[in-house]
C-alpha cells in the first residue's frame, strides 16, 4: 500500500469517531480535504516547494502510530482569549486561508478535531504575552494533527509564543496548521520555539492574512529537533502594513530543518523584512527558501530579505533559495544570501587574547544567530533565548545526554 | 521632483512612445534566395535524411537516433517562469539549405550566391576574404548551413581549426567524436535531446596546446526561411595553455509566426587554458503586440576540465520572444575560475528566463556571477541560477550579484537563485536588488536637455556597464546601441 | 625573554621573512621600522601564531620555551600581547563577554580560579579608569563601529586587562591624530613595568617620541639590515630608507 493510501485508510477507519466529536465546520471540510490529499499525494522532491525534503519518507510507516482521538464532543466555552473550538470564530475563519491544495494541510484538515482559538477583540490590548506550550510526553509512538487559529480584531494587540517541547524518546509525527488573521491597525508578535527531539517529525504550516496599518513580527526559532518543515505564508491585503519574518536554526547530528516562506504583497505601500540565520553542524541539513511576491499595482513596496548561514562541519549541508517575484516597478526590493564559515580573522583575534579556539567558535556562533534574537522586543524573552542558545551550543540542551536512542 | 515637472517628462516620453511604435527591428528583412527545405515534420526518417544530406558517418547517425528516441520519451519542461507558446514540432521543417543551388558534388558550394553575400554585408559581416573583418574570423551560418568561414588559412598555419561543424565531422571525425556530447549529453534536457537529434550547423573550434588564437573567432547565425527551426551546434575545445576569444551574433527576419532556435554550445577547457565566449543575441523579438519572434531555447555549458582553467561567458540578450538559456560552468579542475556576465533586456511581450549554473567540483575553484535584468513594457524577465559547491570543493568561492531594473508598471522582474553548499570551507555570497529606473536621474538628464529616450539609454547603459565592459571592443559598441534601441518606447 | 633565530616565513605561498634574528631581553623596548611590504607585520603575526602565516625555517623561543609549538592562545598565556594594526570587528560579541572569556581562560591556564562576576566587573571599572576609555565602548560589540582611535584605545584597554609581559604594538600609530597617539602611548607607558618588554612597529618617528626605544631595527626585504640606538629614528625620518640599502 502506498503511504498515501495508508493514511486514507486510517482516515476512513476513524472518520465516524472524528465526526462525532468535532464542530460542524471542521466536519464539512473533512471529506473534501482527504479527496484533495488523495489527488495530490505527498509532494515529491520535484515539487518546487518541497525540493529539500522527502515528505513521503517522513510520513511512511507512521500511520501506525497511535493517534489521540476525541471521546466527547467539545463544547466551546466563551471565556477569555483562549478557547477550544470557538464555534463563532470557526464559522467565520476556519480554513479560510489554509491552503488545502497543500497535501499536508489537506491531511491536517481531514484529521484534526480540535482547534485552539486565540481571539483578541477590537482594540483589546493584551499586556502580558501568552505562551502555549505543546509538550510531547506520550510513552508510545504518536501522531498528532493540530490546529491553531489566531484572530486579532481591528486595533488589537497581542504577543504569543507557541512552544514545542519533547522530552522523551518516543517517535512523534505532527502536522500543525496555524491560521492567523491580523485586522486593521492590529499588532501581533508571534514566536515559535522548537525544542523537541531527534525522533520528532514536524510539519508546521502557518498562514497569515494582514490588514491595513497592521504590524506583524514572526519569530521562528529551531533550537533542537528531528525533521522540521515550517511553511510560512503571509499575505498583505491592507496598505501601510509591516511584516517581519525572522528565524534562526541551530542544527547538528542528522537534524533537518526546512523553512519555506512566502510574503505576498498584494497592495501598495507595505514593508516586509526577513532575516533567517542557520548554523548547521555535523551531518545536519538546513534549507531555506524565501519568496517575496509583489503583485502588479503593489507600488511603493519595500522588501528586504537576508539569509546567512554557516556550515560548521564538512558533512553539513545548506541549501538556500531567496526569491523575488516582482510585477510592480516602483519598488525597492533586495535579498542577500550567504553560506560561509566563521570569520577567521575574528577567531585569531580572540585566540591572541587567550580565548581557546572552541570557545571562540562558540562565541562567534552565538553572536551569529544572536542577531536574530536581538531583534526580539520582549526583553526577558530575549535574555532567556540568548541563554538557551548558549546552552544549546555548549551541549547542555543536548537531548543525547542520557538518551539511549540516538548516539 | 515636483509633480508638474515630472508630468512634463512623462509627456515627452509619451510623445516618444508614439514615435518609436512605428520603428522596426533593423534586421527584420528577408533574403530571396533559392533554399532547399525538407518536408515539415519530425520522425526517424527526417533524422536519417538530415544525416544523409550532411554525408555523416554511421556513429553520428547513431547518436542522432538515440537522442531522437530519448526525446520522444520526454516532456517539454515547465519550470521556467515563462509562458511558452505551444510548439507543434510536426509543423516545423528541420533542414533548410540556402546554398543548395550552387553546390558541387562534394556538397561544397562552388561560389557563394551573391544574394547571400549581400545579406551578410547588410548585417555587417563581409564574407569575401579581401573585405573580411580584420582581426576576426567569421563562420556565417544561414538556416541549417554554414555559408562561409573566413580566415581559415591564416588560422590553419597555427594549427587552429575553425570551421563549420559539418565540415569538422568530415575532416576531423576523431576530434568531434571525442568531444561531441561530452559536456551536454543528449539526455541533459528536452531541448538538448531535440538538438542532438536534428542539429544542423554551427562552428567547431580546436585550439591546440600552447597556442594563443591570434584573432577573435566569430559565428554569425541568421534564420531566413519561413517555418524552419534552427538547431545550431557549436563545439569549442581549448587545449592546455591555450587561449581563444569567441563571439556569437544572431538575427532573424520579422515574421508573424514563432521561429524555433534550439542550440547547444559545448566548451572544453583544458589545463591552464582560457576561453572567453561572448554573445550578442538579437533574434527577432516579436512585434509590439507580442506576435511572432524567435523562441530561443538554448543549452550552453563549459567544462573546466584542467587545473587553472578559465571560462568566461558574457551575454547581452536583447532579442527573442522567449529566452530560455543558462550558460553554465562545471569547474572540475583545481583552481579553475568561471565567470558569467549577463545583461538581459526585455520589452513589449518578451519573456526571458536566463542565468547560469556554477558547479564547483575541484578545489579552490572560483566563480563570479553578475547579472543585470532590465524589463520594460509587459515583459517578464527572470534570473535563475544555481551555485553548487560539491563535497570535495575545498576552499571554493562564489560571488553573485543580480540586479533588476524595472521600466513601467506592467512588467515583471524575478530572481530565483539556488545555493547548494556541501562543503564547510566554501564561501558563497549572493545579493540581489530590484528597483525602478531612478526618477531623479531621469530628471537630472532632462534638466540638462537630454531627451527622455536618450536618458533611458544612457542610464541603462551605465547600469549594464560592468557587463558591457567584458565584451570585445566592437561588440561592446554594438551592444550599447542595441540596449538603447531595445528599450525604445519603454518609458511613459 | 624573546629570541628569534634565522626565521623564514611564508604567506599565501610567498616567502616574506628571509632569515630574521632578533633578541629582546626583559624590560627592553625595540622598535622595528621599514618600508611597506618589508615584512614587519608578518614578523609580528608569526610571533603571535597567526595560522595564515607559515614558518618554514628557524626558531622562536620565549623565556626558554619553543614558541612555535604553541597555539596562539598558549602564547597569550605566556604573556604575549599584540595590539593589532587593524583590530577586527566582531559583531554580536559584547566586549564584556569577550573580556571575561579572555581573562578567565588565562586564569584557568595559570591555575587560578575564574573571577566572580562582581570581581570581574570591578576589574573592568578599574581598568577603564586607568586607561581612560569611554564606558560606552565597553558595553558595545567588540570593535564594532569604533572609530580608528577608539579601536586603538580598546587595544590598550585589553592590554591593561590581560597584563602581558611582552607587547607588540603593530603600527599602533597609523590612522591616529597626535592627541590620540599621545593618549595611547601614555596608556602603554603607564602599564609597563620594569620587566615589560615590547616590539614597536612603526613607519614614523613620532610614536617613538612617546615610547623611547632602546634599540631600533630596520627590516628590509625580510631581513634585519641595520640595528642602532634611538637616534636612528631621526635619521630615517630625515633620509628615508634608501641610504641603508646601499
Amino acid at each position: 500500500m502506498s503511504a498515501e493510501q495508508s493514511y486514507i485508510s486510517l482516515y476512513q477507519a476513524n472518520r465516524e469517531c472524528l465526526m462525532a466529536a468535532s464542530p460542524e465546520v471542521m466536519n464539512t471540510l473533512r471529506d473534501e480535504a482527504i479527496a484533495m490529499f488523495a489527488q495530490r499525494g505527498f509532494p515529491s522532491r520535484k515539487v518546487e516547494d518541497y525540493r529539500y525534503i522527502d515528505v513521503q519518507q517522513a510520513f511512511e510507516g507512521k500511520e501506525q502510530y497511535s493517534m489521540p482521538l476525541p471521546t466527547l464532543p467539545l463544547n466551546s466555552s466563551k471565556q477569555g482569549v483562549i478557547t477550544l473550538n470557538d464555534a463563532s470564530l470557526l464559522n467565520r475563519y476556519y480554513s479560510k486561508i489554509a491552503d488545502n491544495e497543500d497535501a499536508i494541510t489537506a491531511l491536517n484538515t481531514a484529521f484534526t478535531h480540535e482547534c485552539i482559538c486565540i481571539h483578541v477583540g477590537k482594540n483589546q490590548i493584551l499586556d502580558h504575552p501568552i505562551e502555549l506550550t505543546d509538550t510531547f510526553t506520550s510513552d508510545e509512538d504518536q501522531m498528532e494533527h493540530k490546529r491553531i487559529m489566531i484572530v486579532l480584531d481591528e486595533g488589537a494587540s497581542a504577543k504569543i509564543m507557541l512552544r514545542y517541547v519533547a522530552n522523551n524518546k518516543t517517535h512523534i509525527l505532527t502536522t500543525q496548521v496555524v491560521e492567523v488573521y491580523v485586522g486593521d491597525n492590529a499588532r501581533l508578535e508571534l514566536y515559535e520555539l522548537e525544542e523537541t527531539h531527534t525522533s520528532c517529525t514536524r510539519f508546521n504550516n502557518v498562514y497569515m492574512k494582514v490588514g491595513r496599518y497592521a504590524n506583524v513580527k514572526h519569530n521562528n526559532i529551531t533550537l533542537f529537533n528531528g525533521l522540521t518543515r515550517n511553511t510560512i505564508k503571509a499575505t498583505l491585503v491592507g496598505e501601510f502594513s509591516e511584516i517581519t519574518l525572522n528565524g534562526c536554526v541551530m542544527a547538528d547530528k542528522s537534524q533537518v530543518v526546512d523553512n519555506n516562506t512566502l510574503i505576498r504583497h498584494e497592495v501598495p505601500n507595505c514593508t516586509s523584512r526577513e532575516l533567517y540565520k542557520y548554523v548547521v553542524d555535523e551531518q545536519a541539513v538546513g534549507a531555506f527558501a524565501g519568496r517575496v511576491y509583489v503583485a502588479e499595482g503593489a507600488q511603493k513596496t519595500v522588501s528586504e530579505e537576508v539569509n546567512q548561514n554557516i556550515c560548521a562541519s564538512s558533512d553539513a549541508r545548506m541549501y538556500t533559495q531567496p526569491m523575488l517575484e516582482i510585477y510592480a516597478d516602483d519598488v525597492k526590493c533586495s535579498h542577500g544570501s550567504t553560506v560561509g564559515k566563521l570569520d577567521e580573522m575574528a577567531l585569531f583575534y580572540m585566540r591572541q587574547r587567550g580565548i581557546p579556539l572552541a570557545e571562540a567558535r562558540m562565541l562567534l556562533m552565538q553572536a551569529f544567530v544572536g542577531q536574530v534574537i536581538d531583534e526580539i522586543p520582549i526583553v526577558p524573552l530575549r535574555d532567556r533565548l540568548h541563554i538557551m542558545i548558549e546552552q544549546r551550543l555548549k551541549g547542555e540542551l543536548d537531548k543525547c545526554v542520557g538518551c539511549a536512542r540516538c548516539k | 521632483m515636483k509633480s508638474e515637472e515630472f508630468a512634463s517628462v512623462k509627456q515627452n516620453s509619451n510623445e516618444y512612445v508614439k514615435q518609436v511604435a512605428n520603428e522596426q527591428y533593423k534586421y527584420g528583412f528577408t533574403t530571396d534566395v533559392h533554399t532547399e527545405i525538407i518536408e515539415k515534420g519530425l520522425n526517424e526518417d527526417v533524422v536519417r535524411l538530415i544525416s544523409q544530406k550532411k554525408g555523416e558517418p554511421e556513429w553520428l547517425l547513431d547518436f542522432r537516433l538515440k537522442a531522437f528516441r530519448y526525446w520522444t520519451s520526454m516532456e517539454q519542461p515547465k519550470w521556467g517562469h515563462l509562458v511558452l507558446p505551444e510548439i507543434d514540432y510536426q509543423a516545423i521543417s528541420y533542414y533548410a539549405d540556402p546554398t543548395s543551388k550552387s553546390k558541387n558534388a562534394d556538397g561544397k558550394p562552388k561560389e557563394i550566391d551573391p544574394e547571400l553575400i549581400k545579406t551578410f554585408d547588410k548585417l555587417g559581416i563581409p564574407l569575401e576574404e579581401r573585405m573580411a573583418l580584420s582581426g576576426t574570423a567569421v563562420d556565417a551560418v544561414m538556416d541549417s548551413v554554414s555559408v562561409k568561414t573566413t580566415h581559415t588559412k591564416a588560422l590553419e598555419e597555427k594549427g587552429i581549426i575553425f570551421c563549420s561543424i559539418s565540415e569538422a565531422v568530415k575532416k576531423y571525425p576523431e576530434l568531434v567524436r571525442q568531444y561531441l556530447g561530452s559536456v551536454v549529453p543528449y539526455r541533459d534536457n528536452y531541448f538538448a535531446a531535440l538538438n542532438s537529434a536534428v542539429f544542423s550547423d554551427g562552428s567547431f573550434v580546436y585550439i591546440p596546446k600552447n597556442t594563443r588564437c591570434p584573432m577573435e573567432l566569430s559565428t554569425y547565425f541568421r534564420i531566413n526561411a519561413r517555418n524552419i527551426g534552427q538547431f545550431e551546434r557549436t563545439l569549442i575545445v581549448c587545449d592546455d595553455n591555450s587561449y581563444v576569444s569567441y563571439l556569437e551574433g544572431c538575427t532573424a527576419p520579422m515574421r508573424d509566426e514563432n521561429q524555433l532556435h534550439a542550440a547547444i554550445v559545448e566548451i572544453v577547457v583544458m589545463e591552464n587554458a582560457e576561453v572567453k565566449y561572448s554573445t550578442v543575441q538579437n533574434w527577432y523579438p516579436g512585434d509590439a503586440d507580442g506576435k511572432g519572434g524567435v523562441l530561443n531555447l538554448v543549452t550552453k555549458r563549459g567544462h573546466l576540465r584542467g587545473n587553472n582553467s578559465k571560462l568566461s561567458w558574457t551575454q547581452v540578450e536583447t532579442g527573442s520572444a522567449v529566452t530560455w538559456k543558462y550558460p553554465s560552468c562545471v569547474l572540475s579542475g583545481d583552481n579553475s575560475q568561471a565567470e558569467f556576465y549577463s545583461v538581459a533586456v526585455t520589452n513589449n511581450f518578451q519573456q526571458a528566463d536566463t542565468g547560469t549554473k556554477m558547479i564547483h567540483i575541484g578545489k579552490n575553484t572560483k566563480s563570479t556571477i553578475i547579472s543585470k535584468g532590465i524589463s520594460a513594457g509587459r515583459s517578464q524577465n527572470s534570473y535563475r541560477g544555481l551555485v553548487k559547491i560539491g563535497a570535495k570543493a575545498e576552499g571554493a568561492r562564489n560571488y553573485s550579484s543580480c540586479d533588476s531594473l524595472l521600466l513601467g508598471s506592467h512588467c515583471g522582474a524575478h530572481t530565483f537563485p539556488y545555493i547548494d553548499c556541501h562543503n564547510n570551507s566554501a564561501i558563497v555570497e549572493h545579493e540581489a536588488t530590484t528597483s525602478k529606473i531612478s526618477e531623479d536621474q531621469l530628471f537630472y538628464c532632462s534638466q540638462r536637455g537630454i531627451p527622455t529616450e536618450e536618458a533611458v539609454g544612457l542610464i541603462v547603459n551605465g547600469y549594464a556597464k560592468d557587463v558591457i565592459n567584458k565584451l570585445p571592443m566592437e561588440f561592446a559598441v554594438e551592444a550599447q546601441k542595441l540596449l538603447s534601441v531595445s528599450l525604445e518606447g519603454s518609458v511613459g | 625573554m624573546l629570541e628569534i633565530k634565522n626565521l623564514h616565513a611564508k604567506v599565501d605561498g610567498k616567502e616574506i621573512l628571509k632569515g630574521v634574528d632578533l633578541t629582546i631581553r626583559d624590560g627592553e623596548i625595540h622598535a622595528l621600522m621599514g618600508t611597506n611590504g618589508a615584512g614587519k607585520s608578518t614578523l609580528s603575526n608569526v610571533i603571535v601564531g597567526n595560522p595564515k602565516y607559515e614558518v618554514t625555517e628557524g626558531s622562536i623561543t620565549f623565556n626558554g620555551k619553543d614558541m612555535l609549538a604553541m597555539t596562539p592562545e598558549e602564547r597569550s598565556y605566556e604573556g604575549v600581547f599584540m595590539s593589532f594594526q587593524l583590530p577586527v570587528e566582531i559583531p554580536g560579541v559584547s566586549m564584556t563577554n569577550f573580556m571575561r572569556a579572555a581573562v578567565n581562560a588565562r586564569r584557568e591556564a595559570l591555575g587560578q580560579e575564574p573571577l566572580k562576576a562582581t570581581e570581574f566587573l570591578k576589574l573592568i571599572r578599574d581598568t577603564q579608569k586607568l586607561v581612560d576609555i569611554d564606558k560606552k565602548l565597553v558595553s558595545r560589540s567588540v570593535n564594532e563601529g569604533f572609530s580608528g582611535g577608539e579601536k586603538k584605545r580598546n587595544e590598550i584597554f585589553q592590554m591593561a586587562m590581560l597584563q602581558p609581559t611582552f607587547c607588540i604594538l603593530d603600527e599602533t600609530d597609523s590612522g591616529l591624530d597626535v592627541d590620540a597617539l599621545r593618549v595611547v602611548a601614555e596608556g602603554f607607558n603607564r602599564l609597563r613595568t620594569a620587566q615589560t618588554s615590547a616590539l614597536v612597529i612603526t613607519h614614523y618617528q613620532r610614536l617613538l617620541d612617546y615610547i623611547r626605544p632602546d634599540f631600533i631595527h630596520v627590516l628590509l626585504d625580510g631581513k634585519i639590515v641595520k640595528t642602532a640606538g634611538a637616534e636612528l629614528a631621526k635619521e630615517i625620518e630625515d633620509r628615508g630608507f634608501d641610504w641603508i640599502k646601499e
